[in-house]
């Protein structure tokens, strides 16, 4: 294909989106690789300390969209530090100052400011786009930076941010003149909106498409912002409080009957659930609905709405749904992909959860089954295996039992049997999440079979260094490993030092590993950062090698050692 | 950061249950009953801790981080006796022995009980580095009217219990009657 001029060769590369199919054409061969980062517009770092912005730029002139993943996911559990690290300002900084001409920024647990918010805002022309996901550190004013400043803004999308809300006037900030706005997203954030600014907003963005409210918007401006909006796909509702028997409630029935094109409905921050029978004309059309924030919505109420859903195709729900909810899930929900079943209970049990009844409910009911996330009470192994038998298109299979340790109930058995019929079953599992009493034996089984795992999830398991070696040694794909909790030392860590490289990172809290094991990866692989996180300050006293390490989270760089990181972070 | 000021308890990232004091010193983890060939979870009360026999409690919801749900989550999803969700701002009066007015703070903006000494050590630091090389104690009075020794319960059973801070003289609390809690059930 070498004869071929380049403007060909980039006509080609442009049907190729992925990145991991761009970044295998680019290892072809020079001219390739050349033609390629010229031609390149979005590009994904999974580990913000992996590379730097300056070598993003130098490679990547043309960048437009940037993806970037800061802090590692136990972060999103309290295991992380506050200030760990994840800074994005070093960034925005940077790509500031250069020629990138930056149309689309997404974030997922990074640490933003407000005033990487106002750089932001003022120094790319054409930005359109801003996803922020489990991000921190900025507030209100910082989006009305980017709401009076960006003039061509399509898309501002916050999920589940700690944001310190000032309650201002932050969407008043979007200029009369911006009317280019597709999406809307300010659910998580707890204060108020000025809800005249919100209507005159929706008015003039014929655009729009998703729009998600927080609890601070009432019941009769949802009316009259569906009204403005018939053409909405995506719906969060904010405040679903209000009397049925009102004129409100009547004009917000007609206005849901208008929207036609609802596909995917999520919120209820607040819901009286004798109202729902206004949803139920959109629900028929529905693919994804999202009642995880919705407490108040269960019982019959629930299960009534749930019946009226045969479209659904992801389902995210509260575990008060029960299993006879889920029953109905499967009795409904023919084309569901996608289940995940949160816990409402932090202390939980009670009534409150669902077992591994509803789970097996819902494997036999819903074929097309490929995603799960379940928080449940308790699992069998028999359930395990008739959901791999029914389930064979697993991608993702994260299962959470309540109680960490806790055995097959029936049998008293560990619950190695069961996962191990998963990743024997599901032939491309690629991402696992493990729980309950687990020995080696389910490693041999994950190390045997899960061929295209990429991400594995253990807490509390196994019995020796031999749990961890299965692992390390037969999944050839894997790219995040995380540990909390589990017997593994240095003898596991030590054994194939040069497996690291191939993997984003591995985190391992609490469990056997020693500082000198540590100093070891780190002499004998220089392109990894090896971390210790050591928030007791103890490692101070103490730098004795034979010490425990409680917190260590390595990951392979480019750019060797970060120059941010806190005072209890060490990296070797 | 000196081991004068707060007692070190509350900045222990307690992995493993409170009132069992880690005999391995060195860490903050889930103790180990070396007997049994899997991890157990130590029991409740300091005596049980003694003896040799452990029962594998299911105390699934003392440990840091499990169940594994987010924060963001933890705060908006979780159910409320009257069906609403948890108000966003938690703010309570600390006071501190010596220190010449109260502050407030908001125990909604924080993940745990390190960040809460993280705060509040920012709060007095001026004063815990002035006073002459004496211990403080963390204590909170809670629904009851009960004067409790901070970092014995999860932390969001914490949030919603306690009413006030305060940040006691260690001298000072002997025959104060703070009860640890165990003894609040009788």
């Amino acid at each position: 294909m070498n004869y071929f001029p380049d403007e060909v060769l980039e006509h080609v590369f442009d049907f190729i989106t992925s990145h991991k199919d761009r970044n295998s054409v680019s290892l072809v061969c020079k001219s390739w690789h050349k033609i390629e980062r010229y031609s390149r517009q979005r590009v994904f770092i999974g580990n913000c300390y992996s590379i730097s912005p300056e070598r993003l730029i130098a490679r990547f002139p043309g960048l437009k969209s940037l993806t970037l993943k800061g802090k590692p996911h136990f972060a999103d559990f309290n295991l992380v530090p506050h200030d760990w690290g994840g800074f994005v300002y070093p960034w925005i900084k940077a790509l500031a100052k250069s020629r990138i001409g930056l149309e689309e920024l997404r974030l997922k647990r990074m640490v933003v400011s407000d005033e990487s918010l106002e750089l932001l805002s003022k120094s790319f022309v054409n930005f359109k786009s801003l996803v922020l996901v489990s991000c921190e550190g900025f507030t209100t004013d910082g989006l009305a930076a980017i709401a009076a400043n960006c003039r061509f803004l399509r898309e501002l999308d916050l999920q589940e941010n700690e944001v310190d809300d000032h309650r201002g006037h932050w969407l008043s900030c979007f200029p009369e003149s911006c009317t280019s706005l597709i999406s809307l997203n300010f659910a998580c954030l707890r204060g108020e909106v000025n809800l005249g600014a919100l209507e005159r907003l929706v008015s003039r963005s014929p655009n729009l498409k998703s729009l998600r409210l927080n609890r601070a918007v009432p019941l009769d401006t949802l009316q009259k912002l569906l009204m403005r909006a018939p053409q909405l796909v995506d719906l969060g509702i904010g405040s679903y409080v209000h009397d049925p028997f009102s004129e409100v409630y009547n004009k917000l029935k007609i206005a849901i009957q208008r929207c036609k094109s609802i596909r995917s409905l999520s919120g209820f921050l607040e819901v009286a659930p004798h109202c729902m029978s206004a949803i139920y004309p959109i629900c028929g059309n529905l693919t994804f609905l999202n009642l995880s924030y919705a407490p108040g919505l269960h019982g019959n109420k629930l299960m009534k709405l749930i019946q009226h859903c045969r479209k659904l195709q992801r389902l995210w729900i509260l575990d008060c749904i029960g299993d006879k909810g889920l029953g109905v899930v499967a009795l409904t929900c023919k084309e569901l992909q996608e289940l995940r079943v949160f816990p409402s209970d932090p202390f939980g049990a009670g009534n409150a959860a669902v077992t591994e009844e509803g789970l097996v409910l819902v494997s036999a009911g819903c074929p097309k089954l490929n995603s799960l996330l379940y928080f449940c009470q308790q699992m069998t192994n028999a359930a395990l295996i008739t959901v791999a038998k029914n389930c064979p298109n697993f991608i993702r299979f994260r299962l959470c039992i309540l109680d960490p340790i806790k055995p097959d109930p029936v049998t008293n058995q560990p619950l190695d049997e069961g996962f191990g019929a998963i990743v024997q079953s599901c032939k491309g599992l690629k991402r696992l999440s493990l729980s309950g009493l687990l020995t080696d034996q389910v490693f041999l089984y994950i190390g045997m079979y899960a061929e295209q795992l990429e991400m594995l999830s253990i807490a509390f398991a196994a019995d020796s260094d031999k749990g961890m070696l299965y692992v390390l040694n037969g999944c050839k794909k894997l790219r995040k490993l995380e540990i909390r909790d589990c017997p593994f030392g240095d003898a596991a860590l030590l054994e194939d030092v040069g497996k690291y490289e191939t993997m984003r990172s591995l985190w391992m809290s609490s469990c056997e590993v020693t500082l000198g094991g540590c100093k070891s990866v780190a002499e004998k692989m220089p392109s990894l950062n090896v971390e210790i996180i050591d928030e007791c300050e103890q490692m101070e006293f103490n730098l004795d090698d034979k010490q425990k390490v409680d917190k260590m989270y390595l990951y392979r760089t480019l750019v060797g050692h970060r120059k941010d990181a806190p005072e209890y972070v060490s990296i070797l | 950061m000196g081991k004068e000021g707060l007692g070190l308890e509350i900045t222990e990232l307690r992995l493993g249950l409170p009132g069992a004091d880690s005999d391995s010193s060195h860490r903050c983890n889930v103790m180990i009953d070396k007997n049994e060939k899997k991890r157990a979870f130590s029991e409740i009360s300091e005596d049980d801790v003694e003896e040799g026999n452990r029962k594998k409690t299911t105390i699934k919801n003392q440990v840091v981080g499990w169940p594994p749900v987010c924060s963001y989550r933890k705060k908006n999803s979780f159910s409320d006796k009257d069906g609403s969700a948890k108000a966003s701002k938690m703010y309570v009066k600390v006071c501190m022995d010596g220190a010449p007015f109260l502050r407030k703070i908001d125990l909604g903006m924080h993940e745990g009980y390190p960040h809460l000494a993280k705060a509040l050590e920012k709060l007095f630091g001026e004063a815990l580095r002035n006073a002459e090389s004496c211990e403080f104690v963390p204590i909170y009075e809670d629904k009851d009217g009960d004067w409790m020794l901070v970092g014995d319960v999860p932390w969001e059973m914490f949030m919603e219990a306690c009413k006030r801070l305060r940040i006691m003289k260690r001298a000072d609390a002997k025959g104060f009657g703070v009860l640890t809690s165990k003894e609040a059930l009788y």
